[in-house]
């Protein structure tokens, strides 16, 4: 590996940084609810749940040349208990789709989903009968991170994603399309027309 | 068994300890800054591809569908359409008039690029390519064309 890097300047005055919000939602709470997102977005604690390949990346980001600690990420907690974010890692396949569903509810809300690779986000190449085509038929996914495995940084860079998304005052989120933060059950993924519907209300 | 000795057990420990620390503080930092500064990649990655055109402005591509045929995971999608003289596109008879990539499926195996007669289609380095919504990711013909020189 070249031990050069080449420094890229990535925001000017004109590009909103990451930390920056804007202001939305109740007037009362703005300000507590733009702490507790920074709050929150800097702490995300995934969850060991490597199920393939790319669970190797995924260690190789938490290792010290990428280092997710820098973004709070360090901690994987073997316990969906003590976890905010899952990250798919790996080809699903229908045997284990129940299990990370479990999994995935007995995490605390708030809770996040990234999805991991190509086999996590749609199936990749193994369009047949043993892999579920998309982890997001099982838990609402907030970030598809793509690639064949993503390599570490495009994983930190989900991660950024991801985090960006939560600082994001609640009050926009409807009009951007994305998922609303509320206790998500098992029904309401099941009801698509709902989610199709508020999609196309955006 | 040997009594206590504050030296011997506490701070002979801490000192041996900090030598250590002390020792690594000089060594050459692994970890790369990512969002500031960037690792520099391989000369052969494969990441977001790109068509490319000729130096004239036409578009290399001709809607062959080599790219599809190839692709293990069957994303790419290529409507092919005739070249006339009022609206020319590429130099052959066909262009594409369609041309999409559903990078989710994606496995960035490069066998497009492979495939590919006239070198349309390269996988150039950029990995950032992180998104919300699953209908993001079908690249289509305008996002995924080099903009002309």
């Amino acid at each position: 590996m070249p031990k050069r890097v080449e420094t890229i300047v990535m925001h000017d005055s004109a590009t909103p940084v990451i930390g920056d919000v804007e202001k939305g939602g109740s007037v009362i709470l703005t300000t507590v609810d733009t702490l507790v997102s920074q709050a929150r977005a800097n702490a995300l604690w995934p969850l060991t749940f490597g199920l393939a390949c790319c669970a190797i990346e995924m260690m190789a980001t938490v290792a010290s040349r990428f280092d997710l600690a820098r973004f709070g990420s360090e901690a994987f907690r073997a316990t969906p208990r003590q976890a905010d974010v899952m990250i798919i890692a790996g080809r699903l396949s229908k045997k284990m789709a129940p299990v990370l569903r479990q999994i995935y509810d007995q995490m605390p809300e708030p809770k996040w989903v990234i999805s991991m690779g190509a086999c996590a986000s749609s199936g990749g190449v193994y369009n047949n009968y043993a892999i579920v085509q998309g982890a997001d038929q099982v838990v609402p996914v907030d970030v598809y991170v793509p690639g064949c495995p993503p390599s570490p940084d495009a994983l930190i860079y989900g991660v950024m994603k991801l985090q960006q998304k939560i600082k994001r005052p609640k009050g926009s989120f409807r009009e951007l399309g994305l998922t609303e933060m509320k206790p998500r059950t098992l029904e309401d993924d099941a009801n698509m027309e709902d989610r199709l519907a508020r999609k196309a209300g955006k | 068994m040997t009594s206590y000795n504050p030296f011997r057990d506490v701070a002979k420990p801490i000192l041996k300890g900090m030598a250590i620390t002390a020792m690594r503080i000089k060594r050459k930092k692994v970890t790369i800054q990512y969002p500031e500064e960037r690792r520099e990649q391989f000369t052969r990655t494969r990441w977001r591809h790109v068509l490319t055109r000729y130096d004239s402005g036409l578009e290399k591509c001709i809607g062959c569908s080599l790219c599809a045929g190839a692709c293990p995971a069957r994303c790419i999608y290529v409507e092919a359409a005739e070249n006339t003289d009022e609206a020319r596109f590429s130099p052959g008879e066909r262009y594409a008039a369609r041309y999409e990539i559903n990078m989710i499926r994606c496995i960035f195996c490069g066998y497009c690029a492979e495939a590919c007669p006239t070198g349309a289609i390269v996988l150039r380095k950029d990995f950032e390519l992180a998104n919300y919504e699953r209908d993001d990711f079908v690249y289509t013909k305008e996002m995924l064309l080099e903009p002309v020189r």
